[in-house]
C-alpha cells in the first residue's frame, strides 16, 4: 500500500513538473510567435512604403521627362504608326 | 526544594485572567476564519481581477486603411506610417541643451517646448504629430527620458496635384473628409480590434487570453480613373488654362460604352500632401460641383428633339437668312450670318437663329422632356460628395423667348460632368448612361431617350462640326474621325451677361465610327484674346483624345497617309 502510494506521489510530482515545462514552452513559443508577428507588420509596412515609392518613381510626369530629355525618344506621329492585325487580338478594354 | 517553596514563584494567577486571553485567541482566529471564507468565497472575482491587472494587459490591434487604386490597381492614396512624439511627464527631465536640439529637430520653438512642458503638468503631451520615421528615429537618438514614439500613419497621394480633386483627403486620424476618401470611408476605413494578454515582468506578451474583437482591416477601392489618361488630361487641360490666361478650367473623359470616368482633372488644383498651402477655392472639383450656362454645347439636345418629333431631317432647310430673329424686346443673333442653312449646317456653324426656330415649333414639353432626360436638373450621381444637379426649370414657366434661348444653352445651369453624361445619349442606341467613379466590372443598361436613328444621325452631323466650314477643325485627331460639339457662353455676372467673361467648352466623342471616349472641357475666363470654344476648348480634347486612342489601342477608322518608317538595318546601324 505504502508502495502504491509512492509511486503514485512520484508520477503526481512528475506530471506537475511536465505541465510547468509545458507552461513555460508555450510562453516561449507565444513569444517568439508575436515577434514573427511583429515583423509580419514591419514588412506589411515597408511593403507599403515601397509601393508608393515605386509609383512616385512611377509616376507618369518622370517618365515622360527621363523619356524626353534623358533618352531623346518621342511620340511618333499618326503617320509613323502601322498598325498590324495579328491572329491573336491583344487591343483589350482596360 | 520544591517551587512551592520559594515565595517569589508561588504567585497565583486569577483564572479569568487565563479564561479572557484564551476567548480573545480564539476570536482573534475565528475573525481571522470568516474574513478569510468571505474573502475567498465572496469577493474572488473581485479580488482576481485586481490580480490580473497587475500582468493582464489588453492590447489594440491595428487595423489599416484600405489603399485607393486606378482602374489598372496602381496605388492612389496608400497609408503610409509615421511617428508622433509624445512625453510621459512623470519620467521626463531633460538638459537646456537638449531642449533645443529638441526643438531643432521638431521644428518648435525652444520656449514653447518648454511651455509644453512645464513640470507642474501631468500625463502625456504630444508634442509632434505625423513626424517621417527617419526623423522621429533621431528624436529618440537624443535619448530623453520619457519622451515615446507613437505609430500613426497617414494617407499619402503619390499622384500628387493630378488626381487630387477626385480622391479628396482625409483628416489628421485618417478619418475621410471629402472626395472619395469621405464617399467610400464605409469600405476604406478599418476598425481596430482588442485582445487581452499576460505580459510577463520583461514586458513580453507570454499569454493570449481572448480576443475582445477581431480587427477589420480596410478594403481597397479600385476608382474607374485611368491614372495614365488622368495625367494626360491634367496636363492638357494645365497647357491651355495657362497659355490662354483663364481663371480655371475642367476636363472629364468618359467610356462611353460603361459610363466610367476615366479622368477628371481642375485646374487650379492643389499639392494633397502639403496640407499647409491649403486653399477651398483650390480644391472645389469644379467639374461635379460648379455650374455654368453651357452655351452651344446644348444645341444638339434641341436638335435630337428636333429629329424625334419627326418633323425635321439634317436636309430639312430652316429660315436662317440674316441671321437675326426679333423676339418681343430681344433680338437673336448668328455670330457667323449667311443664307438660309440645313439642320446640319445648323450645327455645324452653331446657329442659334437656326436652333432657336427649331425649338420654337417644338412644345415646350416636348424640349423639356428632351433635356430632362438627357440628365440635365438632376444630380448625375457619380458617388462624389456634393455633386450638382444644375437647373432647369418647368416648362410651364417658359416664356416665348426662354424656350428660344434655352435651346442654345442659356437660361439652364448645367455641370461639365452633366453635360459630358448627356452626350452619351449620342454615342450608342440613344442610351444615356450611369456614370460612376468606381470601377465597373458588369456591363451596364443605360435608359433610353432618343432612337437609335436619330443617335446615329446626331453622330454624323457631329463630325461636320470637326469638318472643314464646322467651328472646330482644331478638334480632329490624326486617323480618327471625332465629333463634337463647341461652346462659347458670356458669364452671368450679377444677373446680367458679361460682354468680356466668357466660358468656352467643348464636348468630343471619339471614334465618331463606334465611339469609345467622350471629352468634355470647359475653360473658363480665358483672357489671351481668343475665346471661342473651337479656339479654346477643342485643342484641348483633340490632344487628349489623341493620347487616349493611342494608350487604349483604339483601332482608327480613317485611313492614315503613312510615312515610310526606317528600315531596321538602318536603325541598328544609327545605334552602333
Amino acid at each position: 500500500m505504502i508502495r502504491l502510494n509512492l509511486v503514485l506521489l512520484l508520477v503526481a510530482v512528475l506530471s506537475a513538473l511536465a505541465a510547468v515545462t509545458a507552461q513555460h514552452r508555450a510562453r516561449g513559443l507565444v513569444i517568439d510567435l508575436e515577434k514573427e508577428e511583429k515583423t509580419t507588420q514591419q514588412l506589411n509596412e515597408e511593403w507599403r512604403q515601397l509601393q508608393t515609392e515605386q509609383s512616385t518613381y512611377a509616376m507618369l510626369p518622370h517618365i515622360e521627362n527621363v523619356a524626353t530629355r534623358r533618352l531623346r525618344m518621342q511620340v511618333p506621329v499618326a503617320g509613323q504608326v502601322q498598325m498590324v492585325d495579328g491572329p491573336v487580338r491583344t487591343v483589350s478594354r482596360p | 526544594m520544591s517551587p512551592d517553596r520559594l515565595p517569589h514563584l508561588s504567585l497565583k494567577l486569577p483564572v479569568w485572567r487565563t479564561r479572557f486571553v484564551l476567548v480573545c485567541l480564539i476570536l482573534g482566529f475565528t475573525g481571522l476564519g470568516v474574513r478569510a471564507m468571505y474573502l475567498q468565497g465572496m469577493e474572488h472575482e473581485d479580488l482576481q481581477a485586481e490580480g490580473a491587472k497587475r500582468y493582464a494587459r489588453t492590447l489594440e490591434m491595428p487595423a489599416h486603411r484600405g489603399m485607393i487604386t486606378d482602374r489598372h490597381g496602381e496605388p492612389l492614396a496608400v497609408s503610409t506610417p509615421v511617428d508622433s512624439v509624445g512625453v510621459s511627464l512623470w519620467k521626463f527631465s531633460i538638459t537646456d541643451a537638449q531642449r533645443k536640439q529638441l526643438a531643432g529637430l521638431l521644428g518648435l520653438d525652444p520656449a514653447e517646448v518648454a511651455k509644453k512642458l512645464s513640470p507642474d503638468q501631468r500625463g502625456v503631451v504630444f508634442l509632434k504629430r505625423h513626424l517621417p520615421p527617419e526623423q522621429a528615429a533621431r528624436v529618440m537618438a537624443l535619448d530623453v527620458p520619457g519622451i515615446f514614439l507613437q505609430r500613426e500613419h497617414r494617407r499619402y497621394y503619390p499622384a500628387g496635384d493630378v488626381l487630387s480633386h477626385v480622391l479628396g483627403y482625409t483628416d489628421i486620424d485618417e478619418h475621410g473628409t471629402e472626395g472619395i476618401e469621405l464617399a467610400q470611408d464605409g469600405q476604406l476605413a478599418g476598425r481596430p480590434g482588442s485582445r487581452r494578454v499576460i505580459k510577463d515582468l520583461k514586458g513580453r506578451v507570454v499569454e493570449d487570453v481572448e480576443r475582445v474583437r477581431a480587427p477589420r482591416q480596410g478594403q481597397d477601392v479600385a476608382l474607374s480613373i485611368d491614372l495614365k489618361l488622368q495625367y494626360i488630361a491634367y496636363r492638357e487641360l494645365k497647357q491651355a488654362v495657362t497659355l490662354h490666361k483663364a481663371k480655371a478650367g475642367s476636363i472629364v473623359v468618359l467610356d462611353s460604352e460603361s459610363g466610367e470616368i476615366l479622368a477628371l482633372a481642375n485646374v487650379p488644383t492643389f499639392n494633397p500632401n502639403n496640407r499647409a498651402k491649403y486653399e477651398p477655392s483650390r480644391a472645389r472639383n469644379r467639374a461635379l460641383v460648379d455650374l455654368f450656362e453651357p452655351g452651344s454645347t446644348l444645341k444638339p439636345f434641341t436638335i435630337a428633339a428636333a429629329l424625334e418629333s419627326g418633323r425635321y431631317t439634317p436636309q430639312t432647310v430652316i429660315q436662317t437668312a440674316g441671321g437675326a430673329l426679333p423676339l418681343g424686346n430681344h433680338v437673336i443673333r448668328d455670330v457667323h450670318a449667311g443664307g438660309n442653312m440645313t439642320v446640319s449646317e445648323v450645327l455645324q456653324r452653331s446657329s442659334n437663329v437656326g436652333t432657336a426656330r427649331m425649338a420654337l415649333s417644338l412644345p415646350s414639353h416636348d424640349l423639356w422632356t428632351m433635356l430632362s432626360s438627357s440628365g440635365f436638373g438632376t444630380v448625375p450621381r457619380v458617388g462624389f460628395p456634393g455633386e450638382a444637379g444644375g437647373r432647369l426649370r418647368d416648362p410651364k414657366s417658359w416664356k416665348q423667348i426662354e424656350q428660344a434661348t434655352m435651346s442654345y444653352g442659356h437660361g439652364i445651369s448645367v455641370s461639365l460632368m452633366q453635360l459630358a453624361r448627356a452626350y452619351t445619349v449620342f454615342c450608342g442606341d440613344g442610351e444615356l448612361m450611369p456614370l460612376t467613379l468606381l470601377k465597373r466590372t458588369d456591363p451596364v443598361a443605360g435608359v433610353p431617350v432618343v432612337s437609335a436613328k436619330t443617335a446615329l444621325a446626331m453622330r454624323e452631323m457631329l463630325q461636320l462640326v470637326t469638318q472643314p466650314g464646322g467651328t472646330a477643325p482644331k478638334a480632329q485627331v490624326v486617323g480618327y474621325r471625332v465629333a463634337g460639339k463647341t461652346g462659347t457662353a458670356h458669364k452671368l455676372v450679377n444677373g446680367n451677361y458679361a460682354p468680356d467673361r466668357y466660358a468656352s467648352s467643348f464636348v468630343g466623342l471619339a471614334p465618331a465610327s463606334r465611339p469609345r471616349l467622350i471629352v468634355a472641357v470647359l475653360i473658363d475666363e480665358p483672357s489671351a484674346g481668343q475665346h471661342y470654344g473651337g479656339q479654346v476648348a477643342a485643342p484641348v480634347a483633340s490632344a487628349v483624345l489623341a493620347g487616349a486612342l493611342r494608350v487604349l489601342s483604339v483601332p482608327p477608322d480613317l485611313p492614315i497617309p503613312r510615312t515610310p518608317l526606317p528600315s531596321v538595318v538602318d536603325a541598328v546601324g544609327e545605334e552602333v
